[in-house]
C-alpha cells in the first residue's frame, strides 16, 4: 500500500469517525439500532454539496448539512415514539424515504464540488501536503467532536439519555421524561452522520446518492472495533475507540484490497465488512462458553 | 401529604377480560405517616402504589399528592413528588452504569437536568457521606458497576437513592421480598431508620403480617380492591398477627357466602 493509499484509508477513517460515534449513541447508549444512518449520510452529503455550489460558505453548508440530517432523526424517532413503530423498521421507512429526498435535493444522483471552496480550503497551502492536510484537520475536528460529547455524556442531560437507553423505568421513576431524550439522542446520532456526510462530499469532492449503502455497517464495525480494543466503559475511551476502530477498520480494508494475493476486489468491500461485523459480534459469544 | 378520592382502575375495560383492581378507594395520609400495605395476591396492593407513582392509568377519582392534583400527569413529572423502590433490585438502578452515576441520577431527581457534569466534586462528597451509612463499605466502590453488587447492596442503595432528594411521599412495594431473611432485615432496618431521620411520608406494601405490624405507624389491608381495615395508634398496637389473620378470614369468608348466595 502506498504512503498516498495510507493517509487516504486514514482520511476517510476519520469522516466515518463521526458515523462511529453517532451509532455509539443510538446502538450503544439508547440501546435504538437506528438504520436511518444509510439515508442521512447522504441527506447530509447532498445538503452541503447543494448548498456551496449554491454560493453558501462551507461552513453555514456543513451545519445546514447537519440540522437536516437531525431532522431525519426526529422523523425515526418520531415515527417509533409516539406512533410505536419497532425502532428498526420505523428506521428503515426514513432511510428508503431518504433515497427519494436525496435524489430532489441534489436534482440528479451525483453533483460534484471538486472546485469549489470547502472548510478544509484554508488549511491547504500552509506547507503540508494536501493528502496530509486532509486527515490533519479531520483528526482535529474529530478530536473536538469526542471532547465534546464525553462533556455531554457525563452531564446531567447527557446522564439521563444513558439512563433511558439502559432502564426506561427506573428512568421515569427518577424522573427523566424518556421520550424526549430518545428524539434528542437519536437526532445527535443522525446530525453527526450528517455532519460525516457534509465532510464526505468536500474531501472528496462530490456528493452520491448512493453513498449511503451500508453507512450503519461501517459505523457498527467502527464501534465494535473500538470496543474490542479499547474494552472500557469509561465514556472518553469508548468514544476514542470508536475513532480508532474506524480508522482502523479502513486501513484493514485498503489492505485487504491492495494486497493482489487475496483477489480482493473493491466491490467486494461490502461483502468484507459484514462478515467482519459478523465475526466481531459473535466470538464474544462463543468466548462466554456459547451461551445466548 | 397524599389525599386519594374514591380511586378506581379498571384493566381492559369493555373487554371480556375487564378486571377492576381497584373499586374507590378513599385515604388519606398525613405528612410523616408510615403506611403498611397488606393483601391477598390481586388485592390490589400493588396497583394502588402504582396508580400513586403514575404508572398505572386511573379511571375514576383523583390523586392529590401535597394538594397538587397530580391524577393526569406522567409518571416523570411526579417524580419530583414520589421516591420510588421497586420490588425487582434490578429494576431501581441501571446494571451498566456506576455506583455513582445511579446516585447522580438520583440526585437530580425533580430538578432540570441541564449540561452542568453530573458528578461534581460537592456531589462526590455527598454520595461518600451518604453510602457510609449504610456501613457495607460501598462508599469505597462508588467507580464500580451497579450489575457488581448483590441485590441487597443494590436495595440498600435504592433506599439512599430515594432518599437523596425530597419527596411528599415514598413507595415501597415489597422491597425487601427478593432478598435473602439476613439483608431483608437489613434493608428493613434501614427503611425504619430513614424514614424515621427524614420524616418521611411512607407507603409500604408487603406480605409479610409481621412487617406489617412491627414496621410504621399505620397499616391498611385491601382486598378486593378495597380498604377492608384501617388502623393505627392503640388499636394497631394492640393487634397480633394472628388478630391479622383472623382478619383475613373473615373477609374471604364472606366473599364465599356472598358467592353462594349468587350461585343460589
Amino acid at each position: 500500500m502506498s504512503e498516498i493509499a495510507f493517509w487516504g484509508a486514514v482520511e476517510l477513517g476519520l469522516v466515518y469517525a463521526f458515523v462511529g460515534l453517532g451509532v455509539y449513541l443510538s446502538f450503544r447508549i439508547l440501546d435504538f439500532p437506528d438504520l436511518t444512518v444509510d439515508g442521512s449520510l447522504p441527506l447530509g452529503a447532498a445538503v452541503a454539496a447543494v448548498l456551496i455550489l449554491a454560493g453558501v460558505a462551507p461552513w453555514p453548508a456543513t451545519l445546514a448539512a447537519m440540522v437536516a440530517a437531525g431532522c431525519a432523526g426526529l422523523v425515526t424517532a418520531t415515527l417509533n415514539v409516539k406512533f410505536k413503530i419497532l425502532h428498526l423498521l420505523a428506521s428503515i421507512l426514513t432511510m428508503i424515504a431518504l433515497f427519494s429526498i436525496n435524489l430532489r435535493v441534489m436534482g440528479r444522483p451525483n453533483v460534484a464540488i471538486i472546485n469549489e471552496p470547502t472548510v478544509l480550503t484554508p488549511f491547504y497551502g500552509l506547507g503540508l501536503s494536501d493528502y496530509l492536510v486532509r486527515p490533519a484537520v479531520l483528526f482535529v475536528f474529530v478530536a473536538i467532536a469526542v471532547v465534546l460529547l464525553t462533556a455531554f455524556l457525563g452531564s446531567n442531560f447527557g446522564l439521563a439519555m444513558r439512563a433511558t437507553g439502559a432502564n426506561a423505568r427506573m428512568a421515569r421513576a427518577q424522573g427523566i421524561r424518556t421520550q424526549f431524550h430518545i428524539y434528542a439522542g437519536i437526532a445527535l446520532s443522525n446530525a453527526l452522520v450528517g455532519l460525516a456526510g457534509a465532510l464526505f462530499a468536500q474531501t472528496n469532492g462530490f456528493a452520491d446518492v448512493t453513498a449511503g449503502v451500508g453507512t450503519i455497517v461501517v459505523g457498527l464495525a467502527a464501534v465494535i472495533v473500538g470496543e474490542t480494543l479499547l474494552p472500557s466503559r469509561r465514556i472518553a475511551l469508548a468514544l476514542i475507540g470508536c475513532v480508532i476502530g474506524s480508522v482502523l477498520y479502513r486501513i484493514a480494508i485498503q489492505l485487504a484490497l491492495s494486497a493482489d494475493v487475496i483477489g480482493l476486489k473493491a466491490s467486494d468491500l461490502n461483502l468484507a465488512t459484514a462478515v467482519l461485523v459478523a465475526v466481531a459480534l459473535i466470538l464474544p459469544r462463543l468466548r462466554k462458553g456459547g451461551r445466548t | 401529604m397524599i389525599r386519594i378520592e374514591n380511586l378506581g382502575v379498571t384493566f381492559s375495560r369493555g373487554t371480556p377480560l375487564e378486571t377492576r383492581a381497584l373499586r374507590g378507594i378513599d385515604l388519606t395520609i398525613s405528612s410523616g405517616e408510615f403506611v403498611t400495605v397488606i393483601g391477598s395476591n390481586g388485592a390490589g396492593k400493588s396497583t394502588l402504589l402504582s396508580a400513586v407513582a403514575g404508572d398505572t392509568p386511573v379511571s375514576d377519582g383523583r390523586i392529590l399528592i401535597g394538594e397538587r392534583d397530580v391524577t393526569k400527569w406522567s409518571t416523570a413529572r411526579r417524580a419530583g413528588l414520589v421516591a420510588r423502590v421497586f420490588q425487582d433490585p434490578l429494576a431501581g438502578s441501571c446494571g451498566n452504569l456506576s455506583i455513582e452515576e445511579n446516585l447522580a441520577l438520583a440526585a437530580a431527581r425533580g430538578h432540570r437536568r441541564g449540561l452542568g457534569p453530573a458528578l461534581s466534586a460537592e456531589r462526590r462528597e455527598i454520595f461518600h457521606e451518604r453510602v457510609s451509612e449504610l456501613g457495607l463499605g460501598l462508599e469505597n466502590r462508588l467507580n464500580d458497576l451497579m450489575n457488581l453488587l448483590s441485590g441487597g447492596q443494590r436495595q440498600s442503595l435504592a433506599l439512599i437513592m430515594a432518599t437523596l432528594s425530597p419527596s411528599e411521599v415514598m413507595l415501597l412495594d415489597e422491597h425487601t421480598a427478593a432478598l435473602d431473611p439476613g439483608m431483608a432485615e437489613f434493608v428493613l432496618d434501614l427503611t425504619e431508620r430513614l424514614v424515621a431521620e427524614r420524616k418521611l411520608t411512607t407507603m409500604m406494601v408487603t406480605h409479610s403480617m409481621r412487617q406489617a405490624l412491627d414496621v410504621g405507624t399505620r397499616t391498611i389491608m385491601l382486598h378486593e380492591g378495597r380498604i377492608v381495615l384501617d388502623v393505627a395508634g392503640d388499636m394497631r398496637a394492640g393487634l397480633t398477627t394472628d388478630d391479622l389473620v383472623a382478619m383475613f378470614r373473615k373477609v374471604r369468608g364472606q366473599d364465599l357466602e356472598d358467592d353462594s348466595l349468587l350461585i343460589e
